[in-house]
C-alpha cells in the first residue's frame, strides 16, 4: 500500500481485563473496525477506519471499550492545524472534492449563545405554566390584511390555508434515501403523534407513508423526484427547495449506489442511476419564475395547500426574502450555515452562508419596514439545539422553527459527521437493511416525541417567566432579548440591545 | 363544453375545466398559465396561445393547441400527452417522468431537461422543428426527437446534453459540427434504434399531417450517455 499520510484519529482503548472476547464489537462496526484474532483469543482494532460513532461503546455488555482522540499529532501550528494539512493529502492523494456531512463543525460564533432571555420581577407579573393556560400553538401562512365582512355583517373567512402547529417546532427535510426508512417512519409517528409536521426532503415519498399526510411537508426540488400529483396532494403543504444551509448555491446529488429498492420506487427514478438535483431550478430565474413555480403548485392542488420557499441563508437574505413574500408563497423557511446535510463538498459547508441568527433577524426587519410582514410566516432553521434557541428565534421573529440535526441525535445519532458513508452505525444515514434495523421506530419515535414535548414545557417555562402566556406575543418581541459580547453591529443587525441596557 | 377564456384568469379557467366535462374546447386563449395543471381523464382543445406551465404536472389529461405555447410546457408531467401545432417557449418537458409532447414547430432553450423514465413510464418529446441550447440537459431518461423538418441550420444549440446520464436523443439530419460533452456519445441511429421511434414519428405525421416519407428521408443520429453516473470519481471523503 503506498504511504498516504493519513495516521487515526481516534484509538481504541479496550481494557483486555474486561473484555469477555463476545465480539459484539466487531459485529457492530460496518466500519470493519475490530476483529478477532482466533489464534491468540483477543481482539484486535483498525483504528483508520473508526469514525468515532460509538456505537461499540455503547453495545460492549462490560464496557469495555472507550474511543479517545489519538495524542498522536503533527507539529503544532497555528495556521496549517491537523485538519487543513489533512485535506492536502487527501486531495493531492486523489484529485476530488472533499466531501462531509452534517452541519459546519467551525468556530464561527453561535449568536444563540450570545444572546440572553428576559424574565419579569416584581412588575408585570411571571405565569406561572402549571397552573395557567398557555398557548404554543401557531398558524403558519399569510395573514389576511384586514376583516371582511358580507353585507349583512358577518365574518367572511378570507383566511389562506395555514399549516397549525401545536408547537412551534416541526423536523426539516431529509429525504428518503439520506436517512432509512426506520427514520422516516419515526419522524412521521412523532409528528402526527405532537401535532406537528414533517419534511419528505427531495427524494419523494415512500406509499407506506402517504397515511402520515396531514403532518407531512412535502418538498420540490430541482430534480423533481418522485412529485406527482397524488405525492402534491398527500401533503399538508408544499416546500420548494431553493436552497439549503449546508450547501448555499450547490445542489444535491444521491450517487446510483444507494438509488437501490424502494429508494428508487419513491424517487421514480431507475436503481443504479444517480438522482442529480442541480443548483438551480432551470426554471426559475428570477421571482417572477419562482411566482411560477409556486403558483403551478397552488393550481395543481386547487390553492387548499400553503406553499412554502425554502432558501439559505445567504448575504443578501433581507432582498432576497422580500421578493419572496411578494411570489405569492405562504411561508418563508430560511436555513442558517450551520444546518445539516447528508453529504456536501467541505468547502461550501465550511464557507458560504450566514448564521440564521443574523439572516432571520434582518429578514423579519426588511420585512415589517416594507409592511409586508404579514403575506408570509418565517421558519428558521439551520442548528436550533435546544427549547431557548427556540425561544430566541421567536423573539427575533421567527413563526416556527425546523429541527433536523437535533431530532436525529433523539434517535440515536452520535454526530461522526461520516454519513456520506452510507455506513451508519446507528441505523439513520444508511440504506443498508441490517444496519437500517438497528433503529427501532417504536422507539425512536417514542424519543422524538419525549425531546418535543420536553421543550414544549421549558417553551413555556421560559413565556411565564417573562409574563407572556402566548407566543404570539413573543413573535419578534426583540425587548426579550439582551446581547452579550457582541459589538454594536451585531447588536443592530439583531435589533436587540446589549445586556444591562 | 366551450369555454370562453377572454377576461379569464387562470384560476377561474381552471375552475370551469375542471367542472366535469370530459372534452373541453378553450377559445380565445391568451396567455392563460397553469391550463390543466395536474389534471386527468380530460380532452381539452386551446385556439389561442396558453401562458407558461402548460400542463404542469400532468396526470393524463390530453391537450392539443391550435398555436404556440410559452416556456415550462409540460412541466414534470406524469402521463397524458400535449400536442402543439405552433411553437413552444423554453424549459418544455421540464423533468417529464411519462406522456408525451409532440410540437409541430421549434422548441427553445432547455427543452427535455431532467427529462427522467421509470418503470412502466416513458416520457417522449418530438419536436418538428428545431430546439434551442442545452437540449436534454441532466437528462436521465426517456426519448427527444428532434427533426429539423424544413431547417436550414442546426436541428439543436450549444451545450447539448450536458449531465445527460440516461434516456435518448434523435436528431435527424445534419448534425455536423455539433459539440458534445465527453460523456454523452453519438451514432447513426440503426434500424434497431429507429424501430423504437417508429411509432412517434408515424404519430407526428399523422398529427400534423405530414408525409411520412418527408420525414424519413433523412438520418438520424442517436446520442446516449456512457454512464448512469457522471459524477462518480469526483468527491473524496473528508
Ligand atoms: S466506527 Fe464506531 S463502532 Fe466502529 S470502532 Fe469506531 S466507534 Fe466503534
Ligand atoms: S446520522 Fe449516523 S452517520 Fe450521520 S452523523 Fe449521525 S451517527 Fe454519524
Amino acid at each position: 500500500m503506498p504511504v498516504d499520510f493519513m495516521y487515526p484519529e481516534y484509538e481504541i482503548a479496550r481494557n483486555d481485563s474486561r473484555c469477555i472476547r463476545c465480539r459484539v464489537c466487531e459485529r457492530q462496526c460496518a466500519n470493519e473496525v475490530h476483529s478477532y484474532e482466533e489464534s491468540g483469543n483477543f481482539m484486535l482494532s483498525d483504528e483508520s477506519k473508526c469514525v468515532n460513532c460509538h456505537r461499540c461503546v455503547s453495545l460492549c455488555p462490560t464496557r469495555a471499550l472507550k474511543i479517545v482522540k489519538s495524542d498522536h499529532c503533527f507539529k503544532e501550528n497555528a495556521n496549517w492545524n491537523q485538519a487543513a494539512i489533512k485535506e492536502i493529502y487527501k486531495q493531492s492523494g486523489s484529485g476530488g472534492v472533499l466531501l462531509s456531512s452534517m452541519g459546519n463543525p467551525e468556530r464561527y460564533p453561535v449568536y444563540w449563545d450570545k444572546m440572553l432571555i428576559n424574565a419579569s420581577q416584581v412588575t408585570n407579573p411571571s405565569i406561572d405554566p402549571l397552573r395557567e393556560p398557555m398557548e404554543t400553538k401557531v398558524f403558519l401562512g399569510k395573514k389576511p390584511e384586514r376583516i371582511e365582512r358580507g353585507p349583512d355583517g358577518s365574518l367572511r373567512n378570507n383566511l389562506t390555508p395555514q399549516l397549525e402547529l401545536a408547537m412551534p417546532v416541526m423536523f426539516s427535510a431529509m429525504s428518503y434515501g439520506s436517512i432509512s426508512y426506520n427514520a422516516h417512519e419515526s419522524l412521521a409517528r412523532a409528528s402526527r403523534e405532537l401535532g406537528i409536521f414533517y419534511n419528505t426532503g427531495e427524494g419523494g415519498l415512500h406509499e407506506d407513508f402517504y397515511q402520515y399526510g396531514e403532518n407531512t411537508i412535502v418538498q420540490v426540488a430541482s430534480g423533481r423526484f418522485g412529485v406527482h400529483r397524488e405525492y402534491l396532494e398527500a401533503g399538508a403543504a408544499i416546500e420548494i427547495k431553493m436552497g439549503q444551509g449546508a450547501k448555499p448555491g450547490i445542489g444535491g446529488h444521491l450517487p446510483g449506489e444507494k438509488i437501490v429498492g424502494d429508494i428508487s420506487k419513491t424517487r421514480m427514478i431507475p436503481e443504479g442511476s444517480d438522482a442529480i438535483s442541480p443548483a438551480p431550478h432551470h426554471d426559475i430565474y428570477s421571482i417572477e419564475d419562482l411566482r411560477q413555480l409556486v403558483f403551478s403548485l397552488k393550481e395543481a392542488t386547487q390553492y387548499k395547500k400553503p406553499v412554502i420557499v425554502k432558501v439559505a441563508a445567504v448575504h443578501n437574505i433581507a432582498a432576497i426574502a422580500s421578493g419572496i413574500a411578494r411570489s405569492g408563497a405562504d411561508i418563508i423557511a430560511i436555513d442558517g450555515f450551520r444546518g445539516g446535510t447528508g453529504a456536501a463538498p467541505t468547502r461550501i459547508r465550511d464557507n458560504v452562508g450566514i448564521p440564521i441568527e443574523l439572516a432571520l433577524a434582518s429578514v423579519d426587519a426588511r420585512l415589517r419596514d416594507e409592511g409586508i410582514r404579514n403575506n408570509v410566516s418565517l421558519v428558521a432553521g439551520g442548528s436550533i439545539r435546544n427549547s431557548a434557541d427556540v425561544v430566541k428565534a421567536i423573539a427575533l421573529g421567527a413563526d416556527a422553527v425546523y429541527i433536523a440535526t437535533g431530532a436525529l441525535l433523539a434517535l440515536g445519532c452520535h454526530l461522526c459527521r461520516s454519513c456520506q458513508s452510507g455506513k451508519c452505525n446507528w441505523g439513520i444515514a444508511t440504506q443498508r437493511p441490517e444496519l437500517v434495523k438497528r433503529l427501532n421506530p417504536d422507539m425512536g419515535f417514542r424519543r422524538l416525541v419525549n425531546l418535543l414535548t420536553a421543550w414544549n414545557h421549558e417553551i413555556k417555562e421560559l413565556m411565564g417567566g417573562m409574563g407572556i402566556n402566548s407566543i404570539e406575543a413573543l413573535k419578534g418581541n426583540r425587548l426579550m432579548l439582551r446581547g452579550t459580547g457582541l459589538n454594536e453591529n451585531e447588536l443592530g443587525i439583531l435589533g436587540i440591545s446589549h445586556a444591562g441596557e | 363544453m366551450i369555454i370562453d377564456a377572454a377576461g379569464r384568469d387562470h384560476r377561474s379557467l381552471n375552475e370551469e375545466i375542471r367542472k366535469g366535462d370530459s372534452d373541453i374546447t378553450i377559445n380565445g386563449c391568451l396567455g392563460q398559465r397553469f391550463i390543466a395543471s395536474g389534471m386527468d381523464n380530460v380532452r381539452i382543445l386551446i385556439n389561442g396561445t396558453p401562458g407558461n406551465a402548460l400542463g404542469a404536472y400532468l396526470d393524463g389529461a390530453d391537450i392539443l393547441v391550435r398555436g404556440n405555447a410559452q416556456d415550462a410546457a409540460g412541466d414534470t408531467m406524469n402521463e397524458g400527452r400535449i400536442v402543439i401545432y405552433g411553437n413552444v417557449g423554453d424549459a418544455a418537458g421540464y423533468a417529464m417522468r411519462g406522456g408525451e409532447i409532440y410540437i409541430r414547430g421549434d422548441a427553445g432553450y432547455r427543452a427535455g431537461i431532467h427529462m427522467k423514465a421509470y418503470s412502466g413510464k416513458l416520457p417522449v418529446m418530438v419536436v418538428g422543428g428545431s430546439c434551442g441550447s442545452f437540449l436534454g440537459e441532466y437528462q436521465a431518461g426517456g426519448m427527444i426527437i428532434v427533426l429539423g423538418l424544413d431547417k436550414e441550420r442546426p436541428v439543436v444549440g450549444n451545450f447539448c446534453g450536458t449531465g445527460m446520464h440516461g434516456g435518448r436523443i434523435y436528431l435527424r439530419g445534419d448534425i455536423e459540427g455539433l459539440k458534445l460533452p465527453k460523456q454523452v456519445s453519438c451514432k447513426k441511429a440503426g434500424s434497431d434504434e429507429m424501430e423504437v421511434i417508429e411509432k412517434y414519428l408515424v404519430e407526428f405525421s399523422q398529427l400534423f399531417d405530414v408525409p411520412y416519407e418527408k420525414i424519413a428521408d433523412k438520418e438520424f443520429h442517436v446520442l446516449t450517455p456512457d454512464t448512469h453516473n457522471p459524477y462518480k470519481q469526483l468527491y473524496v471523503q473528508n
